[in-house]
């Protein structure tokens, strides 16, 4: 079976290792409500990242967002100024494509096709409706199989997954807990995030109403407006720039063998995910491994995305995951910082764009809740959706 | 492969109790079509949303409308797929069967949804949303309901009820829409 993988390493100089860098970062405040449109803020927090680099407007030539994005690059590159623009690209799967749009702009510029990329997302889902309350839109395939029975939102996909875990491994809802808390400790050093000054206790959590058994309020991410932007050039531009560079060491997309969408019951193994088909690819064009990971931002839509991640990117054995989050282990001077700005569960939910912007301010050094010294960042997209990550180094 | 093995024996079973033939096939997709033109793109049943099928996904729906729980398989080599699609992963050929199968199965895992939900929903909840594995192709598993009674509500067995592993057989519920959904019943009620 494996001896179809000639072709891995056959591709030696076209390679995209610390090629380029994120070299500016963008955002606007995160609110339940903001006044203005969605393509506004794509605006502000594009033109605040490319202000962070010290890069004009003018020279812009490549766009990369990923769907359910509401402004698209025609409108933006025309908002901004933008020159001509020679790529852009619309990552598919929603908050799964988050880490890729990154990813995308590193390979156009290594390989020529661009020089100076920005990727974006604006929202306005806090004020905005529910998108699983479009009924019509979600109904043919797959959602034939699942809505009608009730599996209405993300919150229930997940939460069947959640349940099995936890019978499988004996994960518990301490475990979840372990996950919203050290992302809530996060937000509370971070006075962008919007539960700066909401401490979560466990009684809070314990008696906390249910979204769907055995999720609850708190396993749930926020629901947020707000934009975030950053740009990406060659390492080379980027030791020019205003910043201290953070290079794209490796990155990688994940669509597993027999996935389906959000609701991956019908493969062989639906317990290992789209992180575990990335994190294949991203390690093996990596210098380091898990182990040397000083900071994590992973996609926390819902917590038991955590345990799951952990152990898709390798940080500890299958069925480890929940185990992994005892004592302290997610919480800076842990063993792998988690989420350091407050996560989608604390900071923003952006679609997880400000798990990306949070390791680049890790690796300059500059976070809300630093990690002394770290020099390497994972950074993952939506799990249980095609997904995408990133490693970050400095 | 371990995996194999098992799909392989999983289709012997099934095949010795179907009518499993080029023939089934043909009236699968013509019992297909009238169904799919009943529910008239119709989203309303009991105010719950009505399934709308895919043309892959049409027979499944028209032999539930019989009270059969049918899966497609591939008619070359015999593997089982869920959902329905064109063609098989295994052996890429575009020949199925819609295989009937005992009904049987074993809860694989289940949540109780509460509001915000859509209204229909919401006036039920907590209702369980359950996920059978069936015992005649152990990785197909169907997201459904488990219910006291064909036609009951989707909140009639109580949560206390509901462990991962319960066997349970499918029941058949026709919507008002006009399609036939798919719900479980507990063996040991
Ligand atoms: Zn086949």
């Amino acid at each position: 079976m494996g001896a179809t993988r000639t072709t891995a390493g056959a591709t030696a100089g076209a390679t995209l290792k610390d090629a380029t860098a994120i070299a500016g970062i963008g955002q606007t405040p995160f609110a339940k409500r903001l006044p203005e449109s969605e393509k506004t803020l794509a605006c502000r927090a594009i033109l605040a990242a490319l202000d962070d680099a010290g890069i004009a407007p003018s020279e812009v030539d490549a766009f990369a967002s990923y769907t359910m994005e509401e402004t698209d690059e025609v409108e933006v590159a025309k908002a901004i100024g933008a020159g001509d623009v020679t790529f852009f690209s619309k990552v598919g799967y929603g908050g799964g494509g988050s880490c890729a749009t990154v990813a995308h702009l590193a390979a156009a510029v290594a390989t020529g096709q661009a020089s100076v990329g920005v990727a974006w997302r604006s929202r306005k889902r806090g004020s905005g409706p529910r998108p699983w309350t479009n009924t019509r839109a979600q109904l043919p395939t797959p959602a034939q199989w699942t809505r009608p029975y009730g599996l209405l939102r993300p919150a229930d996909e997940i939460g069947l997954l959640a349940r099995r875990y936890m019978h499988e491994y004996g994960a518990t809802r301490d475990h979840f807990f372990n996950v919203a808390l050290a992302c809530r400790n996060r937000a509370n050093q971070n006075p962008a995030a919007i539960m700066y000054d909401r401490p979560l206790t466990r009684e809070m959590y314990m008696t906390a109403r249910w979204i769907s058994e055995p999720l609850c309020l708190f396993d749930n991410c926020l629901e947020t407006d707000g934009a975030l932007a950053c740009v990406v050039v060659s390492a080379e531009r980027a030791r020019d720039c205003r910043q201290r560079p953070v290079y794209v060491h490796s990155a990688a997309q994940g669509l597993p063998a027999q996935h389906h969408g959000m609701v991956n019951y019908w493969n062989d193994d639906p317990l290992t995910g789209p992180s575990w088909a990335a994190a294949r690819r991203l390690w093996k064009t990596a210098d380091f491994g898990p182990q040397d990971v000083d900071v994590a931002q992973i996609y926390d839509a819902f917590t038991p995305l955590i345990p799951l991640s952990l152990e898709g990117y390798g940080f500890c054995a299958r069925g480890e995951g929940a185990a992994f989050t005892e004592g302290g282990a997610l919480e800076i001077g842990g063993r792998l910082p988690l989420n350091t700005g407050g996560g989608g569960l604390s900071e923003a939910y952006v679609h997880g764009f400000n798990l990306i912007t949070e390791g680049v301010r890790q690796l300059r050094g500059t976070g809300t809740a630093q990690v002394p010294g770290a020099t390497t960042c994972l950074v993952t997209a939506g799990e249980g959706v095609p997904t995408s990550a990133l490693l970050l180094r400095s | 492969m371990t995996q194999m093995d098992t799909t392989t024996d999983t289709t012997a079973d099934a095949t010795t109790d179907t009518t499993a033939d080029a023939t089934t096939d043909t009236t699968a997709e013509t019992t297909a079509d009238t169904a799919t033109a009943a529910s008239g793109g119709s989203e309303e049943s009991d105010g719950l949303l009505a399934p709308v099928p895919d043309e892959d996904g049409a027979p499944f729906f028209a032999y539930a409308a019989r009270g059969e729980l049918r899966v497609q398989c591939c008619a070359d080599c015999g593997e089982p797929r869920f959902p329905p699609r064109p063609c098989c992963p295994h052996c890429q050929s575009f020949d199925c069967l819609w295989k009937k199968v005992s009904g049987r199965g074993r809860i694989w895992s289940y949540v109780l949804p509460h509001p915000p939900l859509l209204p229909a929903y919401a006036a039920q909840a907590p209702y369980n949303v359950v996920l059978v594995e069936l015992t005649d192709a152990p990785r197909i598993r169907l997201v459904g309901n488990l219910v006291a009674a064909a036609d009951a509500a989707l909140n009639s067995v109580p949560p206390e009820r509901i462990r991962i592993g319960a066997p349970v057989k499918a029941a058949f519920h026709a919507t008002d829409g006009g399609l036939t959904v798919v719900r479980w019943l507990l063996e040991r009620p």
